[in-house]
Protein backbone atom coordinates (compact mmCIF):
# COMPACT_ATOMS: atom_id res chain seq x y z
CA UNK A 1 0.00 0.00 0.00
CA UNK A 2 2.95 2.68 1.49
CA UNK A 3 4.86 1.21 -2.06
CA UNK A 4 2.38 2.40 -4.18
CA UNK A 5 1.53 5.93 -3.12
CA UNK A 6 4.87 6.86 -1.89
CA UNK A 7 6.52 7.74 -4.95
CA UNK A 8 3.85 11.05 -5.53
CA UNK A 9 3.98 11.77 -2.24
CA UNK A 10 7.91 11.92 -2.19
CA UNK A 11 7.43 13.81 -5.22
CA UNK A 12 4.83 16.23 -3.56
CA UNK A 13 7.61 17.18 -1.09
CA UNK A 14 10.19 17.65 -3.28
CA UNK A 15 8.28 19.73 -5.87
CA UNK A 16 5.48 21.48 -3.73
CA UNK A 17 7.07 21.64 -0.01
CA UNK A 18 4.04 20.00 1.19
CA UNK A 19 5.34 16.99 3.52
CA UNK A 20 2.74 14.21 4.07
CA UNK A 21 5.33 12.18 5.61
CA UNK A 22 3.12 9.36 7.27
CA UNK A 23 2.13 8.96 3.26
CA UNK A 24 6.07 7.99 2.45
CA UNK A 25 8.31 7.30 5.31
CA UNK A 26 7.13 3.69 6.59
CA UNK A 27 7.65 4.82 10.52
CA UNK A 28 5.32 7.88 10.30
CA UNK A 29 2.61 5.63 7.87
CA UNK A 30 2.90 2.76 11.25
CA UNK A 31 2.27 6.00 13.39
CA UNK A 32 -0.27 6.92 11.41
CA UNK A 33 -1.97 3.40 11.82
CA UNK A 34 -1.36 2.93 14.96
CA UNK A 35 -3.23 6.34 16.02
CA UNK A 36 -6.24 5.21 13.65
CA UNK A 37 -6.55 1.60 15.51
CA UNK A 38 -6.19 3.41 19.07
CA UNK A 39 -8.75 5.80 17.71
CA UNK A 40 -11.60 3.85 16.26
CA UNK A 41 -11.22 1.30 19.31
CA UNK A 42 -11.32 4.19 21.44
CA UNK A 43 -14.95 5.49 20.34
CA UNK A 44 -16.17 2.09 19.72
CA UNK A 45 -15.54 1.13 23.68
CA UNK A 46 -16.97 4.15 24.44
CA UNK A 47 -19.90 4.25 22.82
CA UNK A 48 -20.42 0.95 24.06
CA UNK A 49 -20.28 2.15 27.31
CA UNK A 50 -22.35 5.06 26.70
CA UNK A 51 -25.30 2.52 25.43
CA UNK A 52 -25.10 0.28 28.93
CA UNK A 53 -25.02 3.05 30.76
CA UNK A 54 -28.18 4.46 28.74
CA UNK A 55 -29.84 1.49 28.79
CA UNK A 56 -29.09 0.95 33.02
CA UNK A 57 -29.96 4.16 33.54
CA UNK A 58 -33.59 4.24 31.78
CA UNK A 59 -34.43 1.33 33.27
CA UNK A 60 -33.14 3.15 37.04
CA UNK A 61 -35.46 5.77 35.82
CA UNK A 62 -38.82 3.90 36.22
CA UNK A 63 -37.89 2.44 39.13
CA UNK A 64 -40.33 2.20 42.47
CA UNK A 65 -37.60 3.32 44.68
CA UNK A 66 -37.21 7.22 44.62
CA UNK A 67 -32.87 7.52 45.67
CA UNK A 68 -32.54 5.47 42.67
CA UNK A 69 -34.46 7.71 40.23
CA UNK A 70 -32.76 10.58 42.15
CA UNK A 71 -28.90 9.30 41.61
CA UNK A 72 -29.90 9.24 37.78
CA UNK A 73 -31.77 12.24 37.61
CA UNK A 74 -28.33 14.28 39.30
CA UNK A 75 -26.20 12.07 37.13
CA UNK A 76 -27.86 13.80 33.95
CA UNK A 77 -27.64 16.81 35.28
CA UNK A 78 -24.19 16.87 36.38
CA UNK A 79 -22.52 15.10 33.24
CA UNK A 80 -24.95 17.39 31.29
CA UNK A 81 -24.40 20.30 32.27
CA UNK A 82 -20.29 20.28 32.66
CA UNK A 83 -17.42 20.12 30.24
CA UNK A 84 -16.33 16.82 29.16
CA UNK A 85 -13.22 18.03 29.45
CA UNK A 86 -13.23 18.83 32.68
CA UNK A 87 -14.82 15.06 33.73
CA UNK A 88 -11.72 13.73 32.34
CA UNK A 89 -9.47 15.69 33.69
CA UNK A 90 -11.26 15.30 36.90
CA UNK A 91 -11.30 11.23 36.36
CA UNK A 92 -7.52 11.03 35.32
CA UNK A 93 -6.02 13.09 37.64
CA UNK A 94 -8.75 12.93 40.53
CA UNK A 95 -9.34 9.46 40.79
CA UNK A 96 -6.52 8.11 38.91
CA UNK A 97 -4.33 9.08 41.73
CA UNK A 98 -6.26 7.85 44.24
CA UNK A 99 -7.04 4.12 42.44
CA UNK A 100 -3.96 1.23 43.29
CA UNK A 101 -0.95 0.70 41.23
CA UNK A 102 -0.54 -3.09 40.29
CA UNK A 103 3.07 -4.55 40.15
CA UNK A 104 3.88 -5.35 36.75
CA UNK A 105 7.19 -7.16 38.00
CA UNK A 106 10.02 -4.78 38.84
CA UNK A 107 8.04 -1.88 38.15
CA UNK A 108 4.09 -0.38 39.19
CA UNK A 109 1.65 0.54 36.38
CA UNK A 110 -1.80 2.24 37.25
CA UNK A 111 -4.83 0.06 37.36
CA UNK A 112 -6.35 1.98 35.33
CA UNK A 113 -4.30 3.26 32.10
CA UNK A 114 -5.59 6.29 30.27
CA UNK A 115 -6.83 5.06 27.60
CA UNK A 116 -9.04 2.99 30.00
CA UNK A 117 -9.87 6.76 32.07
CA UNK A 118 -10.65 8.10 28.53
CA UNK A 119 -13.20 5.40 27.98
CA UNK A 120 -14.95 5.56 31.89
CA UNK A 121 -14.94 9.18 31.88
CA UNK A 122 -16.14 9.82 28.31
CA UNK A 123 -18.21 6.77 28.09
CA UNK A 124 -19.89 8.49 31.29
CA UNK A 125 -20.53 11.47 29.46
CA UNK A 126 -21.91 10.31 26.73
CA UNK A 127 -24.21 7.57 28.94
CA UNK A 128 -25.70 10.68 30.35
CA UNK A 129 -27.51 11.37 27.05
CA UNK A 130 -28.24 8.10 25.90
CA UNK A 131 -30.50 7.74 29.53
CA UNK A 132 -32.62 10.39 28.41
CA UNK A 133 -32.61 9.33 24.58
CA UNK A 134 -33.81 5.69 25.32
CA UNK A 135 -35.84 6.88 27.84
CA UNK A 136 -37.94 9.09 25.22
CA UNK A 137 -37.71 6.29 23.13
CA UNK A 138 -39.31 3.86 26.05
CA UNK A 139 -41.93 6.81 26.45
CA UNK A 140 -42.92 6.88 22.85
CA UNK A 141 -44.34 2.99 22.81
CA UNK A 142 -47.85 3.11 23.14
CA UNK A 143 -49.07 1.62 26.45
CA UNK A 144 -51.47 0.13 24.22
CA UNK A 145 -49.01 -2.03 22.66
CA UNK A 146 -47.67 -3.24 26.01
CA UNK A 147 -50.80 -3.70 27.40
CA UNK A 148 -52.07 -5.87 24.52
CA UNK A 149 -48.78 -7.88 25.13
CA UNK A 150 -49.78 -8.06 28.74
CA UNK A 151 -53.38 -9.44 28.09
CA UNK A 152 -51.70 -12.25 26.13
CA UNK A 153 -49.71 -13.86 28.97
CA UNK A 154 -46.86 -11.90 28.76
CA UNK A 155 -44.75 -11.23 31.80
CA UNK A 156 -43.07 -7.71 32.57
CA UNK A 157 -39.52 -8.64 31.28
CA UNK A 158 -40.60 -10.18 27.94
CA UNK A 159 -42.53 -7.77 27.35
CA UNK A 160 -39.92 -5.35 28.21
CA UNK A 161 -37.69 -7.26 25.67
CA UNK A 162 -39.86 -8.50 22.85
CA UNK A 163 -41.84 -5.47 22.68
CA UNK A 164 -40.15 -2.15 24.70
CA UNK A 165 -37.17 -2.38 23.72
CA UNK A 166 -37.67 -2.96 20.02
CA UNK A 167 -39.50 -0.37 19.48
CA UNK A 168 -38.06 2.15 21.82
CA UNK A 169 -34.34 1.32 20.31
CA UNK A 170 -36.33 1.97 16.79
CA UNK A 171 -38.17 5.03 18.38
CA UNK A 172 -34.53 6.62 19.39
CA UNK A 173 -31.95 5.44 16.58
CA UNK A 174 -32.02 9.63 15.04
CA UNK A 175 -31.35 10.93 18.39
CA UNK A 176 -28.97 8.23 19.30
CA UNK A 177 -26.97 8.22 15.87
CA UNK A 178 -26.09 12.03 16.93
CA UNK A 179 -24.90 11.23 20.07
CA UNK A 180 -22.56 8.50 18.93
CA UNK A 181 -21.16 11.23 16.03
CA UNK A 182 -20.54 13.63 18.70
CA UNK A 183 -19.42 10.87 21.09
CA UNK A 184 -16.67 9.74 18.64
CA UNK A 185 -15.69 13.41 18.31
CA UNK A 186 -15.39 14.22 21.76
CA UNK A 187 -13.15 11.11 21.74
CA UNK A 188 -10.40 13.33 20.49
CA UNK A 189 -10.26 14.67 24.35
CA UNK A 190 -8.44 11.69 25.27
CA UNK A 191 -5.52 13.19 23.67
CA UNK A 192 -5.29 15.46 26.44
CA UNK A 193 -4.52 12.62 29.05
CA UNK A 194 -1.92 11.22 26.22
CA UNK A 195 -4.03 8.16 24.48
CA UNK A 196 -2.05 7.40 21.84
CA UNK A 197 -4.97 7.79 19.33
CA UNK A 198 -4.88 9.90 16.18
CA UNK A 199 -4.11 13.16 17.38
CA UNK A 200 -2.04 11.90 19.73
CA UNK A 201 0.03 10.06 17.27
CA UNK A 202 -0.05 12.91 14.03
CA UNK A 203 1.48 15.49 16.87
CA UNK A 204 3.86 13.47 17.40
CA UNK A 205 4.71 13.38 13.15
CA UNK A 206 4.56 17.14 12.77
CA UNK A 207 7.06 17.91 15.91
CA UNK A 208 9.22 15.73 13.94
CA UNK A 209 8.07 16.88 10.48
CA UNK A 210 7.26 20.48 11.66
CA UNK A 211 4.29 19.69 9.04
CA UNK A 212 1.38 20.63 11.17
CA UNK A 213 -0.68 22.08 8.77
CA UNK A 214 -0.46 19.06 6.35
CA UNK A 215 -1.27 16.96 9.64
CA UNK A 216 -4.18 18.84 10.45
CA UNK A 217 -5.68 18.71 7.37
CA UNK A 218 -5.19 14.73 7.68
CA UNK A 219 -6.65 15.06 10.84
CA UNK A 220 -9.46 17.48 9.60
CA UNK A 221 -10.39 14.67 6.30
CA UNK A 222 -10.12 11.48 9.41
CA UNK A 223 -13.03 12.86 10.96
CA UNK A 224 -14.98 13.73 7.94
CA UNK A 225 -14.51 10.40 7.14
CA UNK A 226 -14.81 8.72 9.84
CA UNK A 227 -17.99 10.22 10.85
CA UNK A 228 -19.52 9.99 7.19
CA UNK A 229 -18.98 6.16 7.50
CA UNK A 230 -20.36 6.30 11.26
CA UNK A 231 -23.72 8.43 9.60
CA UNK A 232 -23.97 5.81 6.95
CA UNK A 233 -23.72 2.76 8.96
CA UNK A 234 -26.36 4.02 11.11
CA UNK A 235 -28.57 4.92 7.86
CA UNK A 236 -28.09 1.48 6.74
CA UNK A 237 -29.60 0.28 10.30
CA UNK A 238 -32.22 2.70 10.20
CA UNK A 239 -33.46 1.51 6.82
CA UNK A 240 -32.82 -1.77 8.15
CA UNK A 241 -34.91 -1.70 10.87
CA UNK A 242 -37.74 0.22 9.49
CA UNK A 243 -41.04 -0.97 9.91
CA UNK A 244 -42.37 -1.36 6.47
CA UNK A 245 -45.90 1.02 6.74
CA UNK A 246 -44.80 2.20 9.81
CA UNK A 247 -46.18 6.10 10.66
CA UNK A 248 -46.87 7.15 7.03
CA UNK B 1 -55.30 -21.09 37.26
CA UNK B 2 -56.42 -24.80 37.20
CA UNK B 3 -60.75 -23.83 37.65
CA UNK B 4 -61.77 -23.69 40.92
CA UNK B 5 -62.28 -27.43 42.50
CA UNK B 6 -65.59 -26.87 42.47
CA UNK B 7 -66.44 -25.16 39.52
CA UNK B 8 -68.19 -26.95 36.67
CA UNK B 9 -69.19 -25.99 33.28
CA UNK B 10 -72.91 -25.38 34.39
CA UNK B 11 -71.90 -22.70 36.33
CA UNK B 12 -71.09 -18.86 35.11
CA UNK B 13 -68.09 -19.44 33.32
CA UNK B 14 -67.31 -15.68 33.85
CA UNK B 15 -69.26 -13.96 36.73
CA UNK B 16 -69.18 -10.22 38.44
CA UNK B 17 -70.70 -9.61 41.58
CA UNK B 18 -70.91 -6.39 43.17
CA UNK B 19 -67.67 -4.58 41.31
CA UNK B 20 -66.66 -1.09 41.89
CA UNK B 21 -63.66 0.82 40.28
CA UNK B 22 -62.88 4.31 41.07
CA UNK B 23 -59.99 6.03 39.58
CA UNK B 24 -59.04 8.41 42.52
CA UNK B 25 -62.47 9.91 43.61
CA UNK B 26 -64.15 9.31 40.51
CA UNK B 27 -65.96 6.27 40.77
CA UNK B 28 -66.41 4.52 37.54
CA UNK B 29 -68.18 0.93 38.16
CA UNK B 30 -70.76 1.26 40.87
CA UNK B 31 -71.70 -2.27 41.69
CA UNK B 32 -71.72 -4.19 38.41
CA UNK B 33 -73.26 -8.02 38.45
CA UNK B 34 -73.15 -9.66 35.63
CA UNK B 35 -72.67 -13.35 34.59
CA UNK B 36 -72.14 -15.35 31.80
CA UNK B 37 -72.19 -18.89 30.81
CA UNK B 38 -70.11 -21.27 28.92
CA UNK B 39 -71.06 -20.25 24.46
CA UNK B 40 -73.13 -17.79 25.51
CA UNK B 41 -72.53 -14.21 23.69
CA UNK B 42 -73.06 -11.37 25.43
CA UNK B 43 -73.38 -7.63 24.72
CA UNK B 44 -73.10 -4.57 26.36
CA UNK B 45 -74.45 -1.43 24.97
CA UNK B 46 -74.17 2.13 26.74
CA UNK B 47 -73.40 6.02 26.31
CA UNK B 48 -69.77 6.51 25.76
CA UNK B 49 -68.16 7.54 29.31
CA UNK B 50 -70.55 4.68 31.04
CA UNK B 51 -67.87 2.21 32.02
CA UNK B 52 -67.86 -0.38 29.45
CA UNK B 53 -63.87 -0.37 28.68
CA UNK B 54 -63.50 -0.48 32.61
CA UNK B 55 -66.05 -3.15 33.24
CA UNK B 56 -64.29 -5.76 30.42
CA UNK B 57 -60.92 -5.33 31.26
CA UNK B 58 -61.68 -5.93 34.97
CA UNK B 59 -62.56 -9.72 33.61
CA UNK B 60 -58.92 -10.28 32.29
CA UNK B 61 -57.16 -8.19 35.00
CA UNK B 62 -55.96 -5.46 33.04
CA UNK B 63 -58.05 -2.92 35.58
CA UNK B 64 -57.90 -4.03 39.34
CA UNK B 65 -61.20 -3.59 41.10
CA UNK B 66 -62.06 -1.47 43.78
CA UNK B 67 -63.86 -3.47 45.80
CA UNK B 68 -66.44 -7.12 44.39
CA UNK B 69 -65.14 -9.96 42.86
CA UNK B 70 -64.72 -11.10 39.54
CA UNK B 71 -64.50 -14.92 38.76
CA UNK B 72 -63.42 -16.96 35.46
CA UNK B 73 -64.17 -20.56 35.80
CA UNK B 74 -64.67 -20.16 39.44
CA UNK B 75 -60.98 -18.41 40.40
CA UNK B 76 -61.34 -15.11 41.47
CA UNK B 77 -59.29 -12.67 39.24
CA UNK B 78 -58.38 -9.73 41.48
CA UNK B 79 -56.31 -11.92 44.55
CA UNK B 80 -52.83 -11.85 44.84
CA UNK B 81 -52.52 -15.27 44.74
CA UNK B 82 -53.92 -15.39 41.35
CA UNK B 83 -51.42 -17.14 38.42
CA UNK B 84 -52.05 -14.15 36.05
CA UNK B 85 -50.63 -16.43 33.02
CA UNK B 86 -53.11 -18.73 33.83
CA UNK B 87 -56.20 -16.17 33.48
CA UNK B 88 -54.69 -14.50 30.32
CA UNK B 89 -54.86 -18.15 28.91
CA UNK B 90 -58.36 -18.37 29.47
CA UNK B 91 -59.21 -14.77 28.63
CA UNK B 92 -58.96 -13.18 25.01
CA UNK B 93 -59.11 -9.42 24.75
CA UNK B 94 -59.67 -7.52 21.33
CA UNK B 95 -58.97 -3.57 21.89
CA UNK B 96 -60.79 -0.66 19.55
CA UNK B 97 -57.42 0.39 18.52
CA UNK B 98 -56.29 -3.52 17.04
CA UNK B 99 -52.38 -3.14 19.20
CA UNK B 100 -50.41 -5.12 16.83
CA UNK B 101 -46.60 -5.47 17.36
CA UNK B 102 -45.41 -3.14 14.56
CA UNK B 103 -41.83 -4.37 14.49
CA UNK B 104 -43.69 -8.36 13.89
CA UNK B 105 -45.19 -9.91 10.71
CA UNK B 106 -48.86 -10.96 10.82
CA UNK B 107 -47.68 -14.71 11.27
CA UNK B 108 -45.32 -13.44 14.19
CA UNK B 109 -47.98 -11.78 15.68
CA UNK B 110 -49.85 -14.70 15.89
CA UNK B 111 -47.49 -17.16 16.85
CA UNK B 112 -45.39 -14.76 19.48
CA UNK B 113 -47.66 -15.32 22.31
CA UNK B 114 -48.47 -19.15 22.12
CA UNK B 115 -43.84 -19.46 21.59
CA UNK B 116 -43.05 -16.96 23.85
CA UNK B 117 -45.58 -17.48 26.55
CA UNK B 118 -46.53 -21.42 26.28
CA UNK B 119 -43.49 -21.96 24.93
CA UNK B 120 -45.16 -24.35 22.96
CA UNK B 121 -44.02 -26.28 19.95
CA UNK B 122 -42.87 -23.78 17.02
CA UNK B 123 -44.24 -26.14 13.95
CA UNK B 124 -47.66 -27.16 15.47
CA UNK B 125 -48.05 -23.06 16.70
CA UNK B 126 -47.02 -21.88 13.33
CA UNK B 127 -49.64 -24.52 11.55
CA UNK B 128 -52.25 -23.45 13.72
CA UNK B 129 -51.09 -19.89 13.15
CA UNK B 130 -51.85 -20.04 9.12
CA UNK B 131 -55.16 -22.19 10.12
CA UNK B 132 -56.48 -19.40 12.44
CA UNK B 133 -55.13 -16.33 9.27
CA UNK B 134 -57.35 -18.66 7.19
CA UNK B 135 -60.58 -18.50 9.10
CA UNK B 136 -59.99 -15.28 9.54
CA UNK B 137 -59.82 -14.82 5.74
CA UNK B 138 -56.43 -13.14 5.64
CA UNK B 139 -54.09 -16.16 3.70
CA UNK B 140 -51.45 -14.50 1.84
CA UNK B 141 -50.97 -11.75 4.41
CA UNK B 142 -48.79 -13.91 6.45
CA UNK B 143 -45.93 -11.69 5.85
CA UNK B 144 -46.99 -8.71 5.81
CA UNK B 145 -46.44 -6.10 8.34
CA UNK B 146 -49.18 -4.66 10.41
CA UNK B 147 -49.37 -1.48 8.87
CA UNK B 148 -48.87 -1.98 5.52
CA UNK B 149 -52.69 -3.69 6.46
CA UNK B 150 -56.07 -1.70 6.47
CA UNK B 151 -57.93 -1.47 9.93
CA UNK B 152 -60.02 -4.41 9.36
CA UNK B 153 -57.79 -6.99 8.30
CA UNK B 154 -55.54 -5.83 11.31
CA UNK B 155 -58.53 -6.35 13.85
CA UNK B 156 -58.49 -9.45 12.75
CA UNK B 157 -55.10 -10.33 13.02
CA UNK B 158 -55.77 -9.13 16.48
CA UNK B 159 -59.08 -11.49 17.14
CA UNK B 160 -56.55 -14.72 15.27
CA UNK B 161 -53.57 -13.66 17.95
CA UNK B 162 -55.66 -14.09 20.51
CA UNK B 163 -57.38 -17.26 19.57
CA UNK B 164 -53.94 -18.20 18.97
CA UNK B 165 -54.10 -18.82 22.65
CA UNK B 166 -56.54 -21.00 22.77
CA UNK B 167 -58.74 -18.95 25.49
CA UNK B 168 -62.51 -19.74 26.78
CA UNK B 169 -63.58 -16.25 26.58
CA UNK B 170 -63.34 -13.56 24.42
CA UNK B 171 -63.43 -10.15 24.80
CA UNK B 172 -64.06 -7.54 22.52
CA UNK B 173 -64.32 -4.12 23.58
CA UNK B 174 -66.00 -1.70 20.58
CA UNK B 175 -63.77 -3.60 17.63
CA UNK B 176 -65.34 -1.94 15.25
CA UNK B 177 -65.25 1.50 16.21
CA UNK B 178 -62.10 2.48 14.71
CA UNK B 179 -62.71 1.07 11.19
CA UNK B 180 -63.92 2.28 7.94
CA UNK B 181 -67.48 1.62 7.35
CA UNK B 182 -66.79 -0.63 4.93
CA UNK B 183 -64.54 -2.92 6.91
CA UNK B 184 -66.56 -3.39 9.44
CA UNK B 185 -68.60 -5.87 8.17
CA UNK B 186 -65.42 -8.29 7.58
CA UNK B 187 -64.73 -8.18 11.17
CA UNK B 188 -68.12 -9.02 12.34
CA UNK B 189 -68.16 -11.82 10.35
CA UNK B 190 -65.49 -13.16 12.10
CA UNK B 191 -66.95 -12.79 15.14
CA UNK B 192 -70.23 -14.04 13.97
CA UNK B 193 -68.29 -17.29 12.87
CA UNK B 194 -66.75 -17.72 16.45
CA UNK B 195 -69.91 -17.50 18.56
CA UNK B 196 -71.48 -19.79 16.03
CA UNK B 197 -68.59 -22.01 16.84
CA UNK B 198 -69.96 -21.94 20.43
CA UNK B 199 -67.05 -19.62 21.47
CA UNK B 200 -67.93 -17.29 24.97
CA UNK B 201 -68.14 -14.07 23.90
CA UNK B 202 -68.62 -10.52 25.50
CA UNK B 203 -68.81 -7.65 23.47
CA UNK B 204 -69.22 -4.04 23.99
CA UNK B 205 -70.26 -2.64 21.09
CA UNK B 206 -71.99 0.00 19.59
CA UNK B 207 -73.18 -1.89 16.53
CA UNK B 208 -77.03 -2.15 18.02
CA UNK B 209 -78.20 -4.12 14.52
CA UNK B 210 -75.31 -6.90 15.47
CA UNK B 211 -75.76 -6.93 18.66
CA UNK B 212 -79.81 -7.98 18.23
CA UNK B 213 -78.05 -10.90 16.32
CA UNK B 214 -75.46 -12.17 17.95
CA UNK B 215 -76.32 -11.79 21.49
CA UNK B 216 -78.00 -14.47 23.89
CA UNK B 217 -78.44 -10.93 26.17
CA UNK B 218 -77.66 -7.55 26.30
CA UNK B 219 -76.74 -5.09 29.66
CA UNK B 220 -78.03 -1.51 29.09
CA UNK B 221 -74.96 0.50 30.95
CA UNK B 222 -75.17 3.99 32.18
CA UNK B 223 -72.60 6.07 34.85
CA UNK B 224 -70.83 2.87 35.88
CA UNK B 225 -74.08 0.82 36.51
CA UNK B 226 -76.07 -1.73 34.72
CA UNK B 227 -79.80 -0.36 34.27
CA UNK B 228 -81.38 -3.15 31.78
CA UNK B 229 -80.33 -6.25 30.61
CA UNK B 230 -82.70 -9.05 28.94
CA UNK B 231 -82.62 -10.82 25.67
CA UNK B 232 -82.11 -8.99 22.77
CA UNK B 233 -85.28 -8.85 21.49
CA UNK B 234 -87.09 -7.62 24.55
CA UNK B 235 -84.34 -4.76 26.07
CA UNK B 236 -84.61 -3.24 21.95
CA UNK B 237 -88.21 -3.94 21.19
CA UNK B 238 -89.40 -2.90 24.89
CA UNK B 239 -87.14 -1.35 27.07
CA UNK B 240 -88.22 -0.65 30.74
CA UNK B 241 -85.77 1.89 31.77
CA UNK B 242 -86.28 5.28 30.91
CA UNK B 243 -82.60 5.84 30.47
CA UNK B 244 -82.37 2.55 27.78
CA UNK B 245 -84.86 4.19 26.21
CA UNK B 246 -83.55 7.13 25.49
CA UNK B 247 -80.12 5.97 24.67
CA UNK B 248 -82.14 3.56 22.49
CA UNK B 249 -84.17 6.66 20.77
CA UNK B 250 -80.86 8.10 20.03
CA UNK B 251 -78.87 5.33 18.44
CA UNK B 252 -81.32 3.10 16.66
N1 LIG C 1 -57.04 4.90 33.68
C1 LIG C 1 -57.99 5.81 33.96
N2 LIG C 1 -57.76 6.83 34.81
C2 LIG C 1 -58.69 7.74 35.10
N3 LIG C 1 -59.91 7.73 34.57
C3 LIG C 1 -60.23 6.76 33.72
C4 LIG C 1 -59.29 5.74 33.35
N4 LIG C 1 -59.87 4.89 32.49
C5 LIG C 1 -61.14 5.36 32.31
N5 LIG C 1 -61.36 6.47 33.05
C6 LIG C 1 -62.60 7.22 33.10
O1 LIG C 1 -63.64 6.32 33.41
C7 LIG C 1 -64.81 6.64 32.71
C8 LIG C 1 -65.30 5.42 31.97
O2 LIG C 1 -64.37 5.11 30.97
P1 LIG C 1 -64.56 3.85 30.01
O3 LIG C 1 -64.62 2.64 30.85
O4 LIG C 1 -63.48 3.93 29.01
O5 LIG C 1 -65.98 4.15 29.37
P2 LIG C 1 -66.59 3.62 28.00
O6 LIG C 1 -65.75 2.50 27.51
O7 LIG C 1 -67.97 3.22 28.36
O8 LIG C 1 -66.60 4.78 27.06
C9 LIG C 1 -64.47 7.80 31.80
O9 LIG C 1 -64.96 8.98 32.37
C10 LIG C 1 -62.97 7.82 31.76
O10 LIG C 1 -62.50 9.13 31.64
MG1 LIG D 1 -64.62 2.28 25.77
Amino acid sequence: MLDLIAPYFERLYDTTGLNFSPFYDSYDWSRLLEGMLVSVKLIAAIVAVSLVIGVIGAGAQTSRLRPVRWCVAAYIEIFRNTPPIVQLLFFYFGLGAITPQVDMGGWYEPMIGSFGWAVIAIGIFGGSYNVEIFRSGVEAVPTATTEAAESLGFSNFKIFVYITLPLAFRFCLPALTNNIVSLAKTASLAYVIAVPEITYSLSGIWSDNVNVPEMMLLLFTYYIVLVAIIAKAMALLERKLALPGYGQ
Amino acid sequence: MTPSENWTPDQPIVALRDVHKSFGTFEVLKGIDLTVMKGEVVCIIGPSGSGKSTLIRTINGLTPVTRGSVQVEGQEVHDGNLDKLALRRKVGIVFQQYNLFPHRTVLQNVMMAPLLVLRENRKEVEARARELLAKVQLHGKENAYPAELSGGQQQRVAIARSLCMRPDVMLFDEVTAALDPETVGEVLLTIKQLAADGMTCILVTHEMGFAREISDRVYFTDAGRICESGPPASLFDNPQDPRTQEFLSKVL
